[in-house]
């Protein structure tokens, strides 16, 4: 007798129904439960960079990986979800900046990803638009940008339509060892039998590992996001100061998004991710100093999303370190997006091949029994001592 | 194509009801010259003088202001110094230079 | 001294603020609009030579009584005119004034922000030339300006023959005066409306009075459409007798009652709760406008209730604050200003009833009329949304995938509609489908506001 392997996704945001839809792809039978609605949360809300510049040395392999996905995005789900190579414009303001521009480049390099350095006089002449700040900057054509509102729709609706069941509206409250499976319960009183579990509930995915006797240090924070009014199209890539003080992009339509740290404290509980109005005046001042010819433009909507983040700025990805069969995702630290299809299918490598090419041991939630490294960025990126902004769900 | 209107008796949209005592003000508007009254909110002035404050960013489709109490937003213009303001809040000053089209403003700088 | 701010100068800020001022306080009343007033008693601009007693009418006396009080405040208050409230968090406004950012702690915080028009979309309703029933009378008074040659004022609500006869004053040529509720549903609502018989009354003087002077009125119509090239050149309809009707104009005043500007209470704190009879949620207050710690609506910011519930419900907002602060206040006066808003909040329930929103125009409009003005979306186009598979049923989600609701004006003109639209494509009773959810900026601020402030 043959039946097919149950897999159980627990969380609808990119990460969920991408693994679904890979998962279903590979004829296996699959539900993915969420709480809400799918892609409500960080998925539906965020900045919409496909940023391979600049990401930490030991994610290259799987963020390539990921960005190869999205390039045939049309061909795997049928929608192209306004993805655009854009290209990133990475700009440094001094030589300090511009010394760690180097070592970004070196490192993107050596993974093959073609970077360009850029001078000062030519930075004028192919984006006249910029401020006297920016003194260098490197740019790779492949980066990209999509339209992150419509990307977890579009993918879960692909994977219905290869049989996978989507269940909104349905919150897993407890997930329970059933024999070599698994047995969900659920608020709506539905319970699912199945023979793995993802477990790619976002800011909230910490309740699951910890019921199977694991954890990960998760806190739950908010990038505030800024758009401005439709103005004349001029601005093609996503620019960042290296700084961070600010990053942005212009859609098509002419508005200008814009974001930058410190990150807000977010509540995964009450589902609140607020924007202080005084966040707000920072983004419009730093932007303007990069980008002065958008001083007049208007500030129309402010908007954040609830990211769990861990203290080392890297996710976890992976098998459960006590439980086989149970698959984690989590704590995508503010860069999910991106990585998102590649985690998918470095999932689905584990779940249906047991194993995966793509070296994911960095990202093991083992990691936590030691103590971690702390990444520099969280006393830079944060408003709070990072364990101030609060345990995630 | 319903009857013209019999009353039409200048190309405005607006027609001043109540006279406004005041320096005179002289504005350009899309490169015409236009005169004001001290105190006329710049949608007035364009709707004076005009049927159209902006043209839409999707589509190009004229529109001439909405609620006329600053609520609507449908009534930003650009002026001459590529600032952009809201036309029924906003007074007309002397010299002021005014694009219904950011476009055109963009252009033109 | 605690600092106690009130947000808006109608007649519920300048009321509150006369309380405050009688026990020893000295508020901040900031204002977005120059002219002080609000949106009904705005004060015109001095060069401009209105008659405001004859504009008023039977409220002139009111109109002046309100404005000779702000006069004797003016001294005696920290008022900021032109100065927008665009944010508020953790107990500071962020305000905006002459295109600079600044901010205003409080202690207590009274909003009194008013109201806006009312809309239905409508096939034809972005063209130049169809303005909201308020804003008429707005730039009337604002401008001394009428909106055109030739109007025709559309829709439902108390202000449509107020506004028909300010402009007939004024020497305005009316086309129509097309009112969309059944006279029946007009006499169904009478018990509620008899709450206020005086201003009942004078809602007949206005329809006799135009009536009289040849104003066709027509009642019970539904409008189509308004056509145009380029700009309105006449209204759609059918009759309250079935026939097709197109009545030539080059104005349109279009309106259905009034909508809460409550934005900044949605900031502050306030929780808001769906009203079966205007089809709005409003926030939540107790009978003295409390809305949360420190937090107290007045006007019709809270609920539509009309000028002289504004003004009564400013002063007991006031007085709750003062009895907050441990300050014992008149228990009789208090007692006869809780009577007085009750009783004109339940007319307006009345009014809400007799001017009825149109629920029914919302499920017959075409799939190409425009339902978000600022981001072009279509009626259409949020009905597919929704019957999409996995397809929203929640408008702040229909927002994210459609945008409707998602320009400069943040959903104030498109959200009541949108609520309809969507409530209608689900098949399910309105208040399941949310509404639109707030941010600041309330309203759009330039970047280079902040360019002067320290971070
Ligand atoms: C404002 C913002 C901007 C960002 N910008 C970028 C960017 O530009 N580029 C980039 O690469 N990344 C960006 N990110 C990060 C990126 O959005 C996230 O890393 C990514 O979306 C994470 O996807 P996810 O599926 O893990 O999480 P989520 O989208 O949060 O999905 C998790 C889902 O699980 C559901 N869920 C939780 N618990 C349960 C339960 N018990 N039962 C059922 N369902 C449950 C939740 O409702 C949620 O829908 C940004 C994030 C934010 C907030
Ligand atoms: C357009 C319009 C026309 C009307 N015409 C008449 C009429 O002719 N006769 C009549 O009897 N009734 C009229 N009404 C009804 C009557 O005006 C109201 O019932 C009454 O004005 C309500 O008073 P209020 O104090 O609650 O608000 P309002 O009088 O509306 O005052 C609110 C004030 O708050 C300010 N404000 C709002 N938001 C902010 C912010 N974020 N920051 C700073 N300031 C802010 C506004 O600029 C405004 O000045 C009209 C209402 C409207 C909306
Ligand atoms: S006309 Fe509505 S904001 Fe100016």
């Amino acid at each position: 007798m043959t039946t097919r392997m149950r897999v159980a996704v627990v969380g609808g945001g990119l990460i969920g129904t991408w693994t679904a839809h890979f998962l279903a792809r590979r004829g296996l039978d699959v539900i993915l439960i969420e709480k809400g609605m799918v892609g409500a949360q960080s998925s539906g809300v965020n900045f919409g960079n496909l940023r391979l510049q600049g990401r930490h040395p030991g994610q290259y392999p799987l963020s390539l990986r990921s960005q190869a996905l999205w390039e045939d995005i049309e061909a795997l789900i049928g929608d192209r979800c306004e993805f655009e190579r854009t290209g990133h414009l990475y700009v440094a303001m001094n030589d300090a900046e511009r010394e760690k521009l180097e070592q970004h480049a070196r490192v993107a390099e050596s993974h093959g990803l073609v970077i360009e350095r850029i001078g000062c006089d030519e930075l004028r002449r192919r984006w006249p638009w910029l401020g006297e700040g920016p003194q260098a900057a490197t740019y790779s054509a492949r980066d990209a940008t999509s339209n992150p509102r419509l990307v977890s729709v579009a993918v879960a609706r692909a994977a219905q339509r290869r049989g996978a069941e989507i269940v909104e509206h349905t919150r897993v409250t407890e997930v329970c060892r059933n024999g070599t499976g698994f047995t969900l319960e659920t608020d709506t009183g539905r319970a699912v039998d199945c023979d793995a579990v993802v477990n790619s509930a976002g800011a909230w995915a910490l309740n699951i590992a910890e019921a199977f006797g694991e954890t990960a240090p998760m806190f739950a924070a908010g990038p505030p996001q800024f758009v401005t009014e439709p103005i004349p199209y001029r601005v093609t890539p996503s620019v960042q100061a290296v700084d961070g003080s600010v990053i942005f992009r212009q859609i098509l339509r002419g508005n200008v998004i814009f974001a930058g740290y410190p990150r807000t404290a977010a509540d995964p509980v009450l589902n609140r991710a607020p924007v202080p109005p005084i966040k707000t005046l920072n983004g419009m001042r730093n932007l303007m100093k990069i980008a002065p010819f958008l001083k007049s433009a208007q500030v129309i909507r402010v908007w954040s999303g609830i990211e769990g983040y861990l203290p080392d700025m890297l996710p976890v990805i992976g098998e459960s370190g006590t439980t086989p069969g149970l698959y984690h995702a989590f704590g995508f630290c503010g860069h999910g997006f991106q990585v998102g299809p590649g985690v998918a299918a470095v999932l689905v490598d584990l779940i249906v091949d047991g194993r995966t090419d793509t070296p994911i041991d960095l990202f093991s939630i083992n990691r936590f029994k030691n103590s971690v490294q702390v990444s520099d960025k969280l006393a830079r990126e944060f408003d709070l001592p990072a364990a101030a902004g609060g345990r995630a769900g | 194509m319903p009857d013209e209107p019999k009353q039409r008796t200048h190309k405005g949209q607006f027609v001043r009801a109540v006279p406004r005592h005041g320096a005179t003000l002289r504005l350009t508007i899309d490169r015409d010259t236009v005169e004001a009254v001290e105190g006329d909110s710049l949608l007035a002035v364009l709707l004076l003088n005009g049927r159209v404050v902006r043209h839409l960013e999707f589509g190009g489709a004229p529109r001439a202001g909405f609620c006329l109490m600053g609520a609507c937003q449908d009534c930003w213009v650009s002026l001459g110094d590529g600032d952009r303001v809201r036309a029924c809040t906003t007074l007309a000053a002397n010299e002021m230079v005014v694009w219904t089209d950011p476009q055109k403003a963009h252009a033109d700088a | 001294m605690p600092n106690v701010v009130i947000v808006g100068g109608g007649p519920a800020g300048i009321r509150a603020a006369s309380i405050l001022v009688e026990a020893g306080l000295k508020p901040v009343l900031v204002n977005e609009t120059r002219q002080v007033g609000g949106q009904g008693y705005r004060a015109p601009a001095k060069s401009l030579a209105v008659d405001i007693n004859a504009l008023m009418g039977s409220e002139a006396g009111k109109y002046q009584r309100l404005h000779s009080l702000f006069a004797s405040l003016q001294e005696r208050i920290d008022y900021r005119s032109g100065t927008l409230v665009w944010g508020v968090h953790e107990k500071v406004l962020h305000t905006l004034c002459d295109g600079t950012a600044g901010t205003i702690p409080y202690d207590a915080l009274i909003l009194a922000t008013g109201a806006t028009d009312r809309i239905m979309p409508l096939p034809g309703w972005t063209l130049p030339g169809v303005f909201t029933l308020g804003g008429a009378q707005v730039i009337l008074k604002d401008q001394g300006c009428l909106i055109g040659n030739r109007i025709v004022f559309l829709g439902s609500s108390p202000l449509l023959f107020l506004a028909a006869l300010q402009y007939h004053k004024s020497g305005a040529s009316i086309a129509a005066v097309v009112d969309t509720t059944p006279l029946s549903a007009k006499r169904a609502a009478m018990r509620d409306l008899a709450a206020s018989p005086r201003t009942l009354a004078r809602g007949i003087v206005y329809r006799a009075s135009l009536h009289m002077a040849g104003v066709p009125i027509i009642d019970g119509a539904t409008p189509r459409g308004i056509d145009g090239e380029g700009h309105v050149e006449g209204v759609r309809i059918t009759d309250g007798r079935g026939r097709e009707r197109l009545i030539p104009c080059d104005a349109v005043a279009y309106g259905y009652g009034l909508k809460p500007e409550t934005q900044l209470a949605e900031l502050a704190g306030a929780r808001f709760r769906f009203d079966p009879i205007f089809r709005l949620w409003l926030p939540e207050t107790d009978a003295d406008g409390r809305a949360g710690a420190d937090l107290y609506l007045a006007g019709d910011g809270a609920a539509i209730g009309g000028a002289d519930a504004a003004e009564a419900s400013g002063a007991l907002a006031a007085h709750a604050l003062l009895t907050d602060m441990g300050r014992a206040q008149p228990e009789a006066e208090l007692a006869r200003l809780r009577r007085e808003v009750e009783r004109l909040r339940q007319f307006q329930r009345g009014l809400a009833r007799a001017f009825a929103w149109p629920v029914a125009q919302s499920a017959t409009l075409s799939d190409e009329t425009v339902a978000c003005r600022c981001e072009a979306v279509t009626v259409g186009e949020i009905r597919s949304a929704v019957h999409a598979p996995l397809g929203p049923r929640e408008v702040n989600r229909v927002k994210a995938i459609t945008r409707c609701g998602m320009g400069r004006c943040q959903g104030r003109f498109c959200g009541p509609a949108l609520q309809e639209i969507v409530a209608g494509a689900c098949v399910v009773p309105i208040a399941e489908v949310g509404r639109l959810r707030m941010q600041a900026p309330v309203k759009p601020i330039p970047l280079h506001a902040a360019a002067e402030m320290e971070p």
